[in-house]
């Protein structure tokens, strides 16, 4: 009995390591933790009656579009501005920095001349009181800490969830083996007692046919089977000609991480204000380098929130990939302007028609009106960009078989709307009857 | 009845049962496919290494790799601008009003531009003086893609970079101002440019301007400036004109700069029962020869007679003719119908290179007070003064040249005396060409500064006194080019652009305009004074006619130059386009060759044959001129050529900057002696023959009758239509009733009411078959060409063809009796046989051109196992490329012989190494249409992406469509307006009104295709006095 007596002992072991681990990721759990917030060494003293909340607003809504907290844009950063500058001279600024240059102010002028001579707005709309907010909100010290260990600390915890899935899985594996050893001892020992007590083990039933000859015998099983077989090669064979050249879910990896989710979905952009060729011409355009920087030139990083999901969530850095589109543009965020050296993006083309099909974006989006989405899919909620619709012809096919041209106030249909409801007697009509299955509308 | 005169393609047609023709009608394909040759010799079956088995292997493993490797998808990459440019949508084109002018042609364009790339060329309708559309204007977008351009400018072979080239040029030229410095030119007609030059000359007071046009004017112009003042051309404006006489002027073609056939086209169309009548004394025969309703062939020194006789008769006698009776009767009857025209719509024209005729052809006009002829507005783009070029050569030899300039020609190939030009050149320290290409001058010069495509240029052009053009580049230089004025500029020390030098010039020269407005346009007419002419030659037509007259009897054949409308004065010649257009006449494509009548053919034992595929060989000769000699150029057998005339076209034979497969036939200019076109010649027969690329065998209508119709003014205008133009009739329950009757038809009729149904009319009258269709049509549809071995095997693919029909003249009236006496099919062949005689004598030319007749009852739609070719309901029919398996069921059940198969892959495959083979020259291709690749049919769309194009615009603006933005590539390229197009469901369209038109006939109407390609049957005016 050896053996039995070890086996409580090789369980025991098991237990004893899951359990060490439980703990500890437990604890693992527990460090992460968040650090409070304050104005660390310098404090401002405008900072003490003022509402840095509210200054975040007016920040966002009137200053945001020119100036940056804590980087050069347009204008200056602003972080520890009061420190640089006397606060009657920055109520005056604030409210209208021309005159104050006109009036010949040293400071003015020299800020002036320094910027480019780029004329900041006046705000004669704020209160003292105003800007005394939002120049607490901009001396709030940089958050650079919190983000860094936090975002680090989350990913960890999601790895250790990962470990634990396994370490899981590997102790049911490992325990099912020992059940299974278990099972064929204890099988092994009642046969010996069966045979030393002289009961009688009961012999197997006398062999058969095999069933596989059996089978091989019915003629009739054979030729079902056969014709089975051959369907199903029929089936699995039509099946895979027919995905051949299909590339329904095809997603690249693009040279520039572009995330359709924060642009079109989070950031609700409208697709044509990028694809603005859709409109009126067979291509939808891929976007020229330009209309990116229309928003980019101020977006150089990306909120502290997004980041850090895009670290967690898809393993990218959104603001390296903001770098790459600087680096395409060549625009040096320093100097804030274009060096002139521009690397083109080669962008992975997605959505591929054969040359032999013609397709016209304006034809479908200007013209009947249809939403991106119905072929490109919930593109507002994709992180990488994928193909969507199979873009097949049958694809193709089908939706000019279902859909309803829109005749509405368009002069062009009036006549022929006209009189294809006087010959056939209704009102609607689908591409199709209008001759939009003819091969040569897309065949040329 | 019309059409039961015998038209013939071919002298070959005319023999009786040619075994060849008959094979010809019968089979499609030509070729014989060499089954027994390869399968019927047993021997060689089974000594062949590969066995049956082997075979299989070799199909399976193919099959296989090829699927496998089809299951992998390409990653295709797509790069936006950095920066898009505001006006650029990608997929939708722009169009840029611009100019060409380089020399030879002159012409306001329209550009259509994809993703910044020029891509066709297009008419400029708007414009005010040369707007008229040629084959070579069409075809001179794929010159800007050509890769035998020069890329960088070049010192002694060298490339080197601009600075160095101008530092070094100017020392040169500064180091020779003791010696004169030659200023070589073709004729600008810029005014910023002449006053660019002017400017060189005060900086450069050694330098001398010549202005040299390769093909000759200058004694037209010599005439002008001696009658008017000015050296300039007359206009004409035939669109006034009521009688036409030319005495050997090509004006439909490049005489004196051509441009005149749609004003000629206009007069041509019967209106209100009237229309031109006009009469052609000529040589070779010519498309204007070719269009005129009485054609009579003379040869050269006949022709000169005729101008003093013409000039006799209407001015007063100057010198005794001698002209042969039925002449003399041809002239009597011309001169009576010149005279009656009283309204001045009476105008003589002629091509002689001899200041005396020019000068008696513009006192005959003065006399008649034609207002065809337009002295007020006189054309000023042909300046050449070819004289003083032997004295810049004697300057050469004697030393007394420091350096030689030499912009846009290039008289080292086009040179009568070349030689004498290259060697002399030798002789000259500093040689600059301004050149497009390392041609056959640019090799021999120090200097060779690399100039850009005129769709890359800067410019104005003055076309006439008050026409005015500019010139815009339509897309940044593709290499590193400066053009000739910037380089100019540079060498007067001078920093601004051309650019800003021409704006400038503009802005203080013509008050009250504005230059954007104009610039949009492209052209404006401002009247501004010409200057005089400096030296005026003395002109005594008394002496120059008995001069005239005592020219004529010379002995020896008497040869006549022309350019041919495809090839021009030979700068196009690494133009594939150009090269594989085929003659209108002629209908051969990639040669020149000796025309010659079929009597000096006999003579001489001189021979055309068709081989069995129909392919067109003939004999060579030598042709020489004094002691210059052309060792070997082949004949063909011209019908319509006069007896003892022969004719050579330039601009070909050109070897230099030039692909291989362009080098074709021979240079012809060393016969322009004196720069005159008429010659006397000698030919001796040579051994070979000559293998040519004529296609005027192939895509017959099977033998079928009905294709053109014709009649004359008289009856046009006296008889019932169904006299002229009867419907042609089948039998039905015995009874004889119409084919277009829906109680004959098999087929039930679909309602075509609704929506558009497009048609196309091509007037025969208004076609001169000038081929610019052609060429448009290959521009916009990627029609690939297909070199001249194939061309040989019936295997060109253009989809539009310009058929040509030789018939006999004077037989019209004639043959509506003989056609009524015909009874039975031995009566109808022995009557047609009494025609052959025909071919030796005079004859009369139709053109016709044929695409795809867009049946709605095709015979090829019923006929695909595959439904590749479909009927949509516009009235198209579609051809799909990708259904298409290549079974050709369609081309053979096709009674007009239009849809043209892709026997091989014709892009990026070296063995066809024309544009599509290169990056550059797939530039042109349309993104719109498909590049069709090997195995598949294809043909006419009738411009679907087009009409496609116009409706979604409407659709997108929400407008109605008006009659006139349908439009197809042929339509709108013929200026002539023979070919128009639209939608028949509106019923106050143009093309509506052409199928009321009692001209309107269907090709072949008795099939019961129902075309939607319609003619109006060509009406002769034989009306005479």
């Amino acid at each position: 009995m050896k053996k039995s007596m070890e086996r409580p002992f090789i369980l025991k072991h098991f237990l004893l390591v899951s359990l060490l681990l439980f703990t500890f990721l437990t604890f693992a759990q527990d460090t992460a933790e968040g650090e409070s917030s304050g104005y660390g060494s310098y404090v401002p003293e405008v900072v003490l009656n003022s509402d840095p909340a509210k200054g975040k607003e007016l920040f966002n809504s009137l200053c945001a579009a020119c100036h940056k907290r804590y980087k050069n844009a347009t204008g200056p950063s602003l972080h520890r501005v009061t420190e640089r500058r006397e606060m009657d001279w920055l109520y005056e600024w604030i409210k209208n920095s021309q005159e104050l240059i006109k009036s010949g102010d040293n400071q003015a002028v020299e800020l002036y001349n320094e910027w480019n001579k780029v004329a900041m707005n006046a705000f004669p709309q704020l209160s003292n009181q105003d800007i005394n907010d939002i120049l607490a909100y901009v001396e709030e010290p940089k958050p650079e800490p919190k983000v860094a260990v936090a975002a680090p600390a989350g990913a960890e915890t999601q790895g250790g969830a990962g470990i634990s899935t396994e370490i899981v899985l590997g102790l049911l594996a490992v325990v099912l083996l020992v059940l299974s050893v278990i099972l064929y001892l204890v099988n092994k020992t009642l046969n010996r007692f069966a045979e030393a007590n002289g009961i009688p083990i009961r012999a197997d039933k006398p062999k058969g046919k095999p069933i596989w000859v059996a089978f091989a015998e019915n003629q009739f099983l054979i030729f079902v089977a056969v014709i089975f077989l051959l369907l199903a090669v029929a089936w699995g064979g039509y099946g895979f000609l027919m995905q051949v050249g299909v590339d329904q879910g095809y997603a690249p990896i693009q040279p520039i991480h572009y995330s359709h989710r924060i642009h079109a979905g989070e950031n609700q952009i409208e697709c044509k204000y990028c694809h603005s060729s859709a409109r009126v011409s067979k291509h939808s355009g891929i976007p020229s380098l330009n209309v990116c920087m229309n928003c980019h030139k101020q977006i150089a990083e990306v909120a502290e929130e997004t980041q850090a999901e895009g670290k967690k969530e898809y393993g990218v850095d959104y603001n390296a990939e903001i770098q790459k589109l600087y680096e395409a543009t060549g625009w040096d965020t320093s100097t804030q302007s274009y060096t002139g050296e521009t690397k083109p993006v080669k962008w992975i083309r997605i959505h591929n028609l054969p040359d032999f099909a013609y397709f016209n974006h304006s034809q479908h989006v200007s013209v009947a009106g249809i939403e991106c989405q119905t072929c490109h899919g919930p593109v507002e909620t994709y992180e990488i960009q994928k193909q969507y619709a199979p873009l097949t012809m049958g694809w193709c096919i089908n939706c000019h078989r279902e859909s309803k041209i829109q005749v509405g106030d368009n002069a062009y249909y009036e006549k022929i709307h006209e009189e294809l409801s006087e010959k056939y007697g209704v009102e609607e009509f689908t591409v199709a009857d209008m001759g939009g299955l003819e091969c040569g509308k897309c065949h040329y | 009845m019309s059409s039961e005169k015998k038209y013939w393609k071919s002298a070959e047609q005319l023999k009786e049962n040619s075994p060849l023709v008959e094979a010809l009608e019968q089979s499609e394909f030509a070729e014989h496919i060499p089954a027994d040759e390869f399968l019927g010799d047993k021997e060689k079956l089974e000594g062949s290494q590969t066995s049956r088995r082997d075979f299989l292997k070799y199909v399976g493993f193919s099959t296989a790799a090829a699927s496998l490797a089809a299951c992998e998808g390409p990653v295709i990459k797509s790069i936006p601008y950095v920066v898009q440019p505001e006006r650029i949508v990608p997929g939708v084109a722009d169009y840029y009003a611009t100019t060409i002018a380089n020399g030879f042609d002159f012409a306001s364009v329209l550009v259509k531009t994809r993703e910044g790339r020029p891509i066709k060329i297009e008419n400029n309708k708007e414009a005010t003086g040369l707007s008229a559309g040629k084959a070579r204007v069409y075809g001179s977008v794929l010159d800007l893609y050509d890769i035998k351009r020069l890329q960088n400018p070049q010192i002694e072979n060298r490339d080197v970079t601009w600075t160095e080239f101008f530092t070094s040029l100017e020392a040169d030229l500064k180091a020779k101002a003791d010696k004169k410095t030659y200023l070589l030119t073709h004729t600008f007609a810029s005014p910023s440019t002449e006053k660019l030059i002017k400017e060189f000359q005060e900086n450069y007071p050694n330098v001398v301007h010549v202005v040299y046009d390769t093909v000759s004017d200058e004694a037209a112009v010599d005439a002008f400036a001696a009658k008017y003042g000015y050296r300039a051309l007359p206009n004409y404006d035939f669109s006034q004109s009521e009688m036409i006489v030319s005495v050997g002027a090509d004006f439909l073609a490049d005489w004196q700069g051509g441009a005149f056939d749609s004003g000629y086209s206009k007069s041509r169309v019967p209106k209100n029962g009237k229309m031109s009548r006009h009469v052609q004394f000529e040589a070779n025969m010519t498309l204007t020869g070719a269009n005129a309703d009485k054609r009579v062939s003379v040869k050269p020194s006949l022709q000169k007679q005729i101008v003093v006789e013409f000039y006799n008769q209407i001015l007063g006698k100057v010198a005794t003719t001698n002209l042969s009776t039925a002449l003399q009767t041809q002239v009597d009857k011309a001169v009576s119908s010149l005279k009656s025209k009283a309204s001045g719509g009476a105008i003589f024209v002629t091509g002689l290179d001899s200041v005396e005729a020019q000068a008696m052809a513009l006192e005959i006009n003065e006399k008649l007070s034609s207002k065809v002829m337009d002295t007020g507005n006189p054309r000023l783009i042909r300046q050449g003064q070819n004289s003083k070029i032997q004295t810049l050569i004697s300057d050469m030899n004697a030393g007394n040249v420091g350096a030689l300039m030499i912009a846009g020609a290039n008289p080292a190939y086009a040179l009568p005396n070349a030689d004498e030009f290259t060697a002399a050149l030798a002789n000259v320290d500093t040689t600059v060409s301004f050149s497009m290409k390392k041609d056959e001058t640019a090799k021999l010069c120090k200097y060779i500064a690399a100039t850009p495509h005129y769709l890359e240029s800067w410019g104005d052009v003055r076309f006439a006194k008050k026409d005015f053009s500019l010139m815009q580049p339509t897309i940044k230089p593709l290499f590193n080019t400066r053009q000739f004025e910037d380089c100019l500029l540079k060498l007067n020390g001078n920093s601004t652009k051309y650019y800003e030098y021409v704006k400038a010039n503009f802005k203080s020269t013509y008050e009250g305009l504005s230059w954007n407005k104009s610039l949009h346009d492209g052209s404006y007419v401002y009247d501004m004074d010409l200057p005089q002419a400096s030296d005026v030659p003395d002109i005594d037509i008394a002496a120059g006619a008995k001069k005239l007259v005592s020219q004529s009897d010379s002995e020896g054949l008497e040869l006549t130059l022309y350019t041919k409308i495809s090839m021009g004065d030979g700068s196009y010649a690494n133009n594939p386009w150009l090269q594989e257009m085929p003659d209108p006449i002629t209908r051969t494509s990639w040669d020149n060759y000796v025309t010659v009548s079929q009597t000096d053919a006999q003579a001489l034992g001189l021979e055309n044959s068709n081989v069995a595929n129909g392919a067109l060989n003939g004999d060579y000769v030598m042709v020489s001129v004094g002691d210059k000699k052309l060792e070997k150029l082949p004949v063909i057998i011209q019908p319509g050529q006069a007896p003892g005339s022969i004719g050579i076209a330039l601009g070909y034979g050109k070897t230099d900057a030039i692909q291989e497969e362009m080098q074709v036939g021979v240079n012809a200019f060393p016969l322009y002696q004196n720069f005159d076109a008429h010659q006397t010649v000698r030919l001796e027969k040579v051994s070979g023959v000559h293998e040519f690329a004529c296609v005027q065998l192939q895509h017959t209508m099977m033998g079928r009758r009905d294709i053109v119709k014709e009649t004359t003014l008289e009856i046009f205008n006296t008889k019932d239509k169904h006299y002229w133009n009867a419907t042609p009739e089948v039998s039905l329950n015995h009874q004889e009733v119409e084919v277009t009757s829906p109680d004959v038809d098999l087929w039930d009729e679909f309602d075509r009411s609704i929506g558009h149904h497009f048609n196309l009319s091509i007037d025969l009258n208004a076609c001169t078959g000038c081929g610019a269709c052609v060429i448009a049509c290959h521009s916009e549809n990627n029609v690939p060409v297909v070199g001249k071995s194939e061309i040989r095997k019936s295997r060109d693919m253009h989809w539009l063809r310009i058929d040509r029909y030789y018939s006999s003249e004077d037989t019209i009236q004639e043959d509506y009796e003989l056609k009524n006496d015909i009874s039975g099919l031995d009566s109808a062949i022995g009557t047609y046989g009494d025609l052959e005689s025909a071919s030796e004598g005079d004859v009369q030319v139709i053109f016709q051109p044929v695409m795809c007749q867009h049946c709605n009852h095709a015979p090829c739609e019923t006929v695909c196992p595959v439904a590749a070719s479909a009927h949509g309901r516009q009235g198209q029919n579609h051809m799909t490329y990708n259904r298409c398996v290549g079974t050709r069921y369609c081309a053979n059940n096709c009674p007009y012989k239009v849809r043209r198969f892709n026997w091989f892959l014709y892009n990026q495959n070296d063995e066809f190494d024309y544009h599509m083979n290169n990056d550059l020259g797939r530039m042109v291709l349309n993104p719109d249409v498909t590049v069709r690749s090997r195995g598949v049919m294809e043909k006419c769309s009738m411009c679907i992406q087009m009409t496609q194009k116009t409706i979604l615009d409407a659709k997108r603006e929400g407008r109605v469509i008006e009659d006139g933005e349908f439009k197809t590539a042929c339509s709108s390229a013929c200026d002539n307006g023979a070919i128009q197009f639209g939608d028949i469901n509106d019923k106050e369209s143009v093309v509506y009104k052409k199928t009321q038109d009692d001209r309107m006939y269907h090709l072949l109407e008795y099939l019961g295709t129902k075309p939607n390609v319609m003619y109006h049957t060509k009406v002769r005016n034989t009306t005479e006095a």
